[in-house]
């Protein structure tokens, strides 16, 4: 029983095989080195990007309980911080400095680190050679450098946390002149040249597996799998590659002009500034041009961070639903709508910046459009579940989840792209309290819902389901907890990135409120770690997969072996000659079938 | 000390609740896989019901709670319209949050997996599509409506006879100036700006600045009934004028200057009779985040009746003593007409 497959690469030269049966070996062992850090094969690097993502989104996260405790209690201290932050919290209270460095630490963690890199980068790199139906990505090389830059982006990141001054502070953001001028805030000065390196350094990650993921969809599909047999994760994964080749080179441009403002004397963004008891000499900038620069990517970004938990959701609710998506053509139209949409709405989060009130209004017009495409796909998956046998597993109640917080999270997105509530609810509470349920917590639950679906393909063993049901719960419940009320201080006026509200007639009336949230905060984070710990446990004491299928699932990642070798398929790569969702009777009583199995006589095709 | 008690409690805990669902694990394989699955889908069925009900008696509590927190009724005409608009937009969405989440926790229970169940293999429907494609649509153009109406309204020039009070964002403080007898506000040059006499970087050589008055304390005060009209600009980095009571809102950036216009409803006193609160002050607030002082960057908006409003103006001093008597050497050279001295006044005053 040999399963030999020549992967031509440096470090690979001899044939692999894939099996953990315990028979013997006449193959050379992949070093240590080669098979685990220095890998070319996208299973591992998937898992490579799914663990940093996993160790950023507990940094991200604990510094989000840090600042709570400053929210809810402003009045108290708490001496085990500054175990952690070291003379930034003396005495066991936050400096206003680092309140801000850390709301600035959390917001680019995890935005990019996390729902970016840890989420696409995961599933794209996992899922997209396993579901179309390849040995591996276009160019494996290229897709090990991908997660190297990450890796490089990630050590300059981290080194920022730790220099004099502080990391960087002006908001993940980091709108000039604040992050331009040492002299406006103290995180200004080397921490923000670092997150500038670290940025660019993610950007050239991201580019680099982004042309990898299209290449490899465009070019490898197996035998019979055309584009519309595909599951509508990888049509996800496909757009969201699309948006990040497209608008990540914009940021980087407008990074590279506040390098040249900040290190060489330029004034792309600065002009007329008065700082530091001094006349600065720029003039003729635009503060705002690195604002259009910004959310060009910024905006596209909510939807690289959203689509593969929408494509995840499909999938996992199809699945477990035992029953087809529902419109799959309208589900592809609906991405594409987005994806188009999301290179044409930048300036709404811009509607108080002065800009021109008819350009505005368009924005406002293009913005609430893509609420037509989003709600097509609330009520598709609605449908999807509709009179389907479903089963709750782990990953089931995470993608109803994930269906519960996007309608939850896009509904306010009508408040906030219209701009005539926007001049009201803009850098308030809402805006918090709306994109951490639309594209934070949401894109948790995807991934979340991703991560226990397919666990079993990537370690061969399942995570323990009470944990999973126990992380589901307190997570869902603990999060309308924490940002619901949110919705409230926002229409009050309460404006986000205050380090204490305590002198505001008008905001200081929900101290009771902030404090309730910050315990809310802490108990959700801890029901986190007991999502790390199953996690990690679960790798070498999870209980085995016995079967190939163990979802009885149609798509090909289940006709791989239980603990696929690099290459995936030991035989010949399968065909294919149905689409992804045929979750009916197939005469043997089962309810699905396979992508592989030919279509029977006289059987409809989709 | 205690921060390691609290850490090793929470390992401890942390292993507990893990051991507990490894045994649970171990028993689910003993009595079989498929009972266990069986039950704990009918479990999880109910837990959804409950969780739905829950749900919804949470958000009730959750604004009879909250609903005495929030902000009183416009303090502006315009703001008027901001309500109006904010309770259309709560009812549409409103309806749409119940019955999605609601279809999304009865159907995750009604149609949850037993034995005798088969799924129905129902893979599109184009009407279907096409039905909840059109009535989004619908829907976003009446809003979309509504919205742009009142945005080009709240957006459009500001009446000619409206006040006119210019407000400045510095690290960490509102400065704020009113253009005196003559209603106009003189030039301003950032080269000028010197913190002990010349906060603003007025221009001594521009006659209409002698009548202007500074104020550094962040007091705004306004007439009621009268529009007023912002001009905001700022010396350092953006800032943002928020004005929560106005339903208003306008970034200070450096180097572009940036209006909005408002007229007041309810004077000061009588707001504070309204809220039954004798501490009630209209409040400015930082919007954008501009360094660490951000969160304490506040100024505040006085409304007074007109005659209030006179017997405060004619407390006030110019903000640059001694009229035009001790013309400070850039005036001097701006008088005499040279064209390169001017360059920088005409390069603000463009705007």
């Amino acid at each position: 029983m040999n399963q030999d497959v020549v992967i031509q690469g440096p470090n690979v030269a001899h044939t692999q095989h894939s099996d953990d049966t315990g028979h013997h070996h006449d193959h050379h062992e992949q070093h240590f080195i080669w098979k685990y850090i220095f890998s070319q094969d996208h299973k591992m690097i998937a898992k490579q990007y799914l663990i940093t993502g996993i160790i950023w989104a507990i940094i991200g996260s604990l510094f989000s309980v840090f600042f709570r405790l400053q929210l809810g209690f402003p009045n108290e201290t708490f001496p085990i911080m500054e175990k952690f932050l070291g003379e930034w919290a003396k005495g066991g209270k936050l400096t206003p400095e680092f309140y801000y460095a850390l709301v600035t630490m959390h917001g680019t963690i995890l935005v990019f680190f996390v729902l970016t890199a840890g989420l696409s980068g995961t599933f794209s790199n996992f899922l997209i050679p396993l579901q179309i139906g390849a040995r591996d990505m276009a160019s494996p090389f290229m897709n090990m450098i991908s997660y190297w830059f990450f890796f490089m982006a990630s050590v300059v990141m981290f080194a920022s946390l730790f220099v004099q001054t502080g990391p960087a502070s002006g908001g993940w953001t980091t709108y000039p002149p604040l992050s331009a001028l040492k002299e406006a805030s103290l995180g200004s000065g080397i921490g923000m040249d670092l997150w500038l390196i670290a940025m660019v350094l993610f950007v050239v990650s991201s580019l680099l597996g982004s042309l990898n993921y299209v290449s490899t969809i465009l070019n490898m599909r197996t035998k019979g799998m055309t584009m519309t047999r595909m599951p509508l994760t990888i049509w996800a994964l496909f757009f969201t590659a699309v948006l990040g080749i497209l608008s990540f080179p914009v940021l980087v441009s407008g990074f590279v002009l506040l390098i040249f403002d900040r290190s060489f004397g330029t004034s792309f963004y600065l002009s007329e500034i008065f700082i530091g008891g001094k006349a600065l000499p720029y003039v003729g900038g635009s503060a705002i041009l690195y604002q259009h620069l910004f959310w060009f990517l910024g905006h596209p970004e909510v939807y690289i961070i959203m689509l593969p938990g929408m494509g995840m959701a499909s999938e996992i609710l199809s699945n477990h639903s035992r029953k087809p998506i529902f419109g799959y053509f309208a589900m592809i139209i609906s991405l594409v709508g987005i994806t188009v949409l999301a290179f044409l709405v930048w300036a709404h989060h811009m509607f108080v910046t002065g800009m021109s009130p008819f350009l505005g209004s368009i924005f406002v017009l293009l913005t609430l459009l893509i609420a037509v495409p989003s709600a097509v796909k609330v009520f598709n998956w609605l449908t999807t579940i509709w009179r389907g046998n479903i089963r709750f597993t782990v990953p089931m109640m995470f993608a109803l989840g994930f269906v519960s917080m996007f309608i939850s999270g896009g509904l306010t997105g009508i408040f906030l792209g219209n701009s005539a509530l926007d001049i009201h609810l803009h850098d308030t509470y809402f805006v918090i309290a709306h994109f951490h349920i639309v594209m934070g917590v949401s894109a948790f639950f995807g991934m979340f819902a991703g991560i226990y679906h397919w666990y079993p393909k990537m370690f061969g063993r399942f995570m323990n389901n009470t944990l999973g049901y126990i992380h589901f719960f307190s997570t869902f419940i603990g999060a309308y907890l924490i940002f619901w009320p949110m919705h409230y201080e926002g229409i009050a006026g309460m404006p986000r990135r205050y380090y204490d509200y305590s002198a505001w007639q008008s905001f200081k009336q929900f101290e009771g409120l902030n404090a309730f949230i910050s315990i809310v905060v802490i108990l959700v984070f801890i029901a986190q770690l007991i999502f790390v710990l199953n996690f990690f446990v679960s790798i070498w004491y999870g209980r085995r997969v016995t079967t190939m299928n163990p979802w009885n699932s149609t798509s090909l990642e289940w006709t791989t072996p239980i603990r696929p070798g690099h290459g995936n398929w030991p035989g010949e790569i399968p065909t294919v000659y149905r689409w992804a969702y045929d979750y009916k009777d197939d005469g043997h009583g089962n309810d699905f079938i396979p992508q592989t199995t030919p279509i029977r006589d006289g059987e409809e095709v989709h | 000390m205690s921060g390691f008690i609290l850490i090793a409690l929470l390992i401890l805990v942390l292993s507990v609740i893990y051991q507990i669902a490894r045994a649970s694990e171990f028993a689910t394989i003993l009595r079989g896989e498929g009972r266990v699955q069986a039950s704990t889908n009918r479990t999880i069925g109910w837990v959804m019901v409950i969780m739905f009900v829950a749900g919804m008696w949470g958000i009730y509590m959750c604004h009879e709670a909250l609903k005495g927190k929030m902000l009183p009724v416009s303090a502006s005409v315009q703001g008027e319209q901001y309500d109006f608009m904010l309770k259309i937009t709560l009812i549409v969405t409103g309806i749409v949050f119940v019955i999605t989440q609601g279809l999304l926790f009865w159907f995750a229970f009604r149609y949850q997996s037993t034995e005798k169940r088969t799924s129905y293999f129902y893979a599109h429907n184009n009407r279907l599509e096409l039905i909840w494609t059109t009535i989004p649509a619908l829907v976003m153009a009446v809003l979309v409506a509504i919205g742009l109406r009142n945005w080009l309204n709240i957006t459009s020039e500001a009446p000619r006879d409206s006040q006119v009070v210019e407000v400045v964002g510095k690290q960490f403080n509102w400065i704020i100036r009113y253009p005196g007898a003559d209603g106009v506000l003189g030039k301003r040059n950032f080269q000028l700006i010197n913190n002990e006499n010349n906060v603003l970087g007025l221009d001594t050589s521009d006659r209409q600045n002698m009548d202007d008055v500074v104020l550094e304390n962040g007091e705004v005060h306004v007439i009621v009934n009268r529009p007023v009209k912002f001009i905001i600009g700022s010396r350092d980095v953006i800032h943002d004028v928020g004005l929560p009571h106005f339903r208003y809102k306008m970034d200070a950036v450096p180097g572009i200057t940036t209006t909005l216009w408002f007229t007041p409803k309810y004077t000061t006193t009588q707001m504070k009779e309204m809220t039954d609160n004798p501490d009630f002050v209209y409040e400015l607030s930082c919007d954008q985040m501009c360094g660490k002082g951000h969160y304490s960057m506040r100024g505040t908006i006085i409304v007074e009746t007109p005659e209030e409003h006179a017997a405060w103006v004619a407390k006030q001093q110019p903000y640059l003593k001694g009229g035009q008597s001790p013309a400070p050497a850039p005036s001097a050279v701006d008088s005499t007409g040279g064209p390169a001295a001017k360059a920088p006044v005409e390069s603000i005053t463009k705007r």
